[in-house]
């Protein structure tokens, strides 16, 4: 009896860009997900502001917090999208009976929902620099280090848990609740570094921060693929 | 094929399974909540063959044609599908089965051909954009092919489904009421499919209503009813009291309870 071997990695890798692909020009061809979000990004930023006050200095000084929350806020919606596709075809079914390994899907969906986030946030940190008067140009670089090291701990953790809530009913309630949590140290880490950044402490505080948040970025991104044909197995 | 001795059995002089046949399962059971959808079902089909199911709604068809297809895990029992256990070597057994569900499993946002071309993306199938148009062509949608899914209609989205199960070329087929929102031309592409996966070795496990339509081309029709699989083309064979009596499904139906 002469069976197919398993795929080997170049495959896995292949099989990893075409879901990337699927998600992407899926999402490029409705928009309808990236015009919400975003619209909902600027909102954010906007009242963060009004509820802030009009004080400068209260401002800049929360901006930090504001830009991290409204990223993790709008990308939520996104995560939530992200598996929606697949059930409104009832299409993810077949994509698990496809063969190979399961984690080549995991990563894929992650890469697809990390180019989405990072476009949200070519939109988002120049407004907000604009409304909260952020000084990003003098730290540029370092900011858009933190910015890919906070994106990708979030936007592993977000494709993970929105994998487990996706088959239940309630699943945008759900996600929130399983995901936040878990966000914590990675808020924390993110926000700690460019608040260093914008402070002017271009690499003291900000280093160790964004060490922490390359480890934790690390050990999610492990966990999170090993998990996940467990979690997504019916 | 079933392995009852009751009632309605079809014996064949060379039907003993073997581990290595398409599907060999013994007394599979699933239970959803407190529900046993499945209790107990035996069925082995070997290659060349053609089983059709029929049974009412909910008796556990689309249950048991799901486990085989390593989409659902299983309460009880083993499934061997070309001798690899469904749930402990999914990963070959993946590569030689094809189901075609109740939905076409498209992304509605993708054409036609990129639904094609990410199916053979994802399957590791060699591709270039003639193949696509000869998969699209084999099932008459070549004036569809840059059409969006979502603005086809669900006989069309069928087809694509079907254009999906070509180019896979599966050795186990697994058609879930495949005949459904087709019209005479999509009807003659699923009897295509189903000869050539038998003509290349294959075997095939329809499940279906339409008793007319797969006696032509089944070589054995079963029932399945409240979870358990009888042999026989009448629904009175799968409700007799005596044939149950004779089913040894019947001895794993017990043991699943």
């Amino acid at each position: 009896m002469s069976l197919d071997p398993p795929l080997g990695i170049r495959d896995e890798m292949s099989r990893m860009r075409a879901v990337a692909w699927k998600d992407l020009t899926a999402e490029r061809r409705s928009k309808s997900n990236l015009n919400g979000v975003v619209f909902l990004a600027v909102m954010m930023l906007v009242l963060f502001g009004f509820a802030l006050g009009p004080d400068a200095e209260a401002l800049r000084s929360a901006a930090a917090g504001v830009l991290w929350l409204t990223i993790l806020f709008s990308g939520v919606l996104a995560f939530n999208r992200s598996y929606q596709l697949e059930l409104e075809g009832d299409a993810l079914e077949t994509l698990l009976l496809y063969p190979g390994e399961r984690w080549p899907i995991f990563l894929g969906k992650l890469v697809a929902n990390l180019v989405f986030v990072l476009l949200v946030e070519v939109v988002v940190v120049p407004m907000a620099s604009v409304l909260y008067n952020l000084a990003v140009w003098r730290a540029l670089p370092s900011l858009l280090t933190v910015l890919v090291l906070g994106t990708i701990g979030f936007v592993t953790l977000g494709t993970f848990y929105a994998a487990m809530a996706s088959r239940v009913r309630a699943r945008e309630v759900l996600l929130p609740l399983l995901l936040f949590p878990m966000l914590v140290p990675l808020l924390v880490a993110s926000v700690g570094a460019t608040m260093a950044l914008l402070s002017g402490n271009a690499m003291g505080d900000a280093a160790s921060w964004m060490r922490g948040l390359a480890a934790f970025d690390a050990i999610y991104l492990i966990a999170s693929t090993l998990a996940f044909p467990y979690v997504i197995e019916v | 094929m079933v392995q009852t001795q009751g009632h309605g059995a079809r014996t064949r002089a060379h039907s003993y399974p073997s581990v290595s046949d398409p599907v060999l399962a013994e007394g599979v059971a699933r239970r959803f909540a407190a529900r046993w959808a499945l209790r107990g079902v035996t069925l082995s089909v070997r290659r060349g063959e053609v089983v059709a199911i029929r049974g009412s709604n909910g008796s556990g068809k689309s249950t048991l044609l799901r486990i085989i297809a390593g989409a659902l895990r299983l309460t009880r029992g083993t499934c061997l599908v070309f001798g690899h256990d469904v749930g402990r070597e999914a990963r070959f057994v993946r590569p030689q089965v094809g189901l075609l569900g109740h939905g076409a499993s498209l992304y509605q946002d993708l054409s036609v051909a990129e639904n094609l071309t990410f199916a053979a993306r994802m399957a590791c199938i060699a591709h270039d954009p003639r193949s696509i148009s000869a998969a699209i062509e084999g099932v008459g949608l070549t004036p569809s092919a840059n059409e969006r899914a979502r603005n086809l209609s669900s006989g069309m989205q069928r087809r694509v489904a079907l254009a999906r199960l070509t180019m896979c070329a599966p050795k186990l087929l697994l058609l879930d009421e495949p005949y459904n929102s087709l019209d005479d031309d999509g009807l003659a592409v699923v009897d295509k499919l189903v000869r050539d996966t038998r003509a290349d070795g294959g075997a095939t496990v329809i499940v279906s209503h339409d008793v007319d339509r797969v006696s032509g081309i089944a070589d054995r029709i079963l029932t399945m009813d409240d979870g358990l699989l009888f042999a026989g083309e009448s629904a009175a064979i799968a409700r007799d009291a005596d044939a149950r009596a004779h089913a040894p499904l019947l001895l794993a139906h017990d043991r699943a309870r």
